[in-house]
């Protein structure tokens, strides 16, 4: 949090009063802290989650809820996490254990390690366990080693468009999902590609600009740190075809760590991940497994929360450790 | 005659020796570099080699990573940890290459 907000919140207008706010950046929410987030009236607030007693439950609930999970990383064994599954299992269990249940989830990505069919096998069979049953996934770019992601489309994404892409509505809330881990470039980050990028274009072309939109892709769409590829190169022609949206969510993985970051119309919200988490950016040699004490494993793993409240145009995010 | 023989012997093993000495002689080893995969990086990250060498990249990181290059005449598997990935590079020339899961990990083989 920044100095100038000692009381961990944010504050954000989604009201189109002419206050140009691109590039406002109030929030940094670190793994371990987490964030709750609602906006209401147009007006966003963020909570770190030791305020979480604070919030009413009717500030928690909304029309639409769903739980974003992401980094599930089956078959990784080294020891930042010997035991992905437990913890895959505890998100699981903390979504099972939501006041409202949510309707469905997102996975953002990097579900397996090295692509193998027993580790989908594995994600597939724990999140049968989970109360929601529709799952809409992504893929990381651990999930589409040797054959271009075939066997990634073959079991959760039959119907997409090109490497993966798709779009669909819940409750009025038009959700795309995206890939960009495919064809990447020496020296180069995420890459959407210009296929894909005129498909975002079309799909969003007859949607009407009060339709909040939630778009989400495993590697961030906002340069969170390039000197590791934390971002996508075309990212702002894609969000470009979005500017005429009053309320636009992303939601990313791939960075084991939640980050907010607030940008005209555009809330970006990164996911923890089931597995291990990684390193603050630049503040490590590399952005490798961090292996941190086993006591305080759980508070860096996670899921995420989204409400939306009907009316209001606006989606509430709640992160939560596994601890 | 037995001693003969034995000399005779001596000079059939030392015949069969030499071909062989000449094989496994220091001279005719093939060249060998290895590249080490560690903390998101390729180190060294330049090797300069004489043509016919070939070249190991091992993975070090607890992270998968593999060996790429634009035109894929030079491509590995994916590398989990301690995997090796072995190319012998026959023609001179400066050779780019890059992790292709992690495309800001980037290496250069010099053939001279």
């Amino acid at each position: 949090m920044s100095d100038t907000n000692k009381k961990d919140e944010i504050v954000h207008d989604h009201n189109h009063d002419g206050i140009d706010r691109r590039g406002f950046l109030k929030c940094m929410a670190w793994a371990g802290t987490g964030a709750f987030c609602v906006i209401k009236g147009g007006v966003l607030k963020s909570y770190s989650l030791s305020r979480l007693a604070e919030i009413s439950d009717k500030d928690a609930q909304g029309e639409l809820s769903f739980v974003q999970i992401s980094d599930s990383h089956m078959g990784f064994n080294k020891p930042a996490n010997p035991d992905v599954t437990a913890t895959l299992k505890a998100a699981v269990d903390k979504i099972n254990a939501l006041a409202s249940p949510p309707e469905f989830m997102l996975h953002t990505g990097d579900i397996s390690h090295l692509s193998k069919p027993g580790e989908f096998d594995n994600v597939q069979e724990i999140l049968k366990s989970a109360k929601p049953k529709d799952v809409f996934y992504v893929p990381g770019e651990h999930d589409v080693l040797e054959d271009n992601g075939a066997q990634y489309r073959e079991r959760f994404a039959k119907g997409s468009k090109g490497d993966g892409w798709y779009s669909f509505d819940k409750r009025g809330v038009h959700f795309i999902g995206l890939v960009n881990v495919m064809n990447l470039k020496a020296g180069g980050m995420g890459n959407l590609g210009q296929e894909q990028l005129e498909w975002v274009e079309q799909d969003v072309k007859q949607l009407s600009k009060s339709t909040p939109i939630v778009v989400f892709a495993h590697i961030p769409l906002w340069s969170v740190y390039p000197d590791w590829g934390w971002g996508t190169q075309d990212s702002a022609q894609a969000l470009g075809y979005l500017k005429k949206f009053g309320s636009v969510t992303v939601l990313n993985g791939h960075i084991h760590q939640t980050m907010q970051k607030v940008e005209g119309n555009v809330t970006f919200h990164t996911a923890a991940s089931t597995a291990f988490p990684q390193p603050k950016p630049g503040s490590a040699p590399s952005p490798g497994p961090m292996k941190v004490p086993d006591d305080q494993l759980r508070g860096l793993l996670g899921i995420t929360d989204v409400n939306y409240v009907r009316h209001q145009h606006a989606l509430a995010v709640v992160d939560s450790s596994l601890a | 005659m037995r001693r003969a023989f034995y000399i005779a012997s001596i000079c059939a093993i030392l015949a069969m020796s030499l071909p062989r000495l000449s094989v496994f002689g220091a001279d005719d080893k093939p060249a060998a570099a290895e590249v080490k995969i560690d903390n998101f990086s390729f180190t060294p990250a330049t090797v300069t080699v004489p043509a016919g060498t070939e070249v190991t990249w091992i993975n070090r990181d607890d992270i998968p990573h593999n060996v790429r290059n634009d035109d894929a005449s030079i491509k590995s598997k994916t590398l989990d940890t301690d995997d090796k990935f072995s190319f012998t590079f026959t023609k001179p020339g400066t050779y780019t290459y890059f992790c292709s899961i992690h495309p800001k990990m980037k290496g250069t083989v010099v053939v001279k």
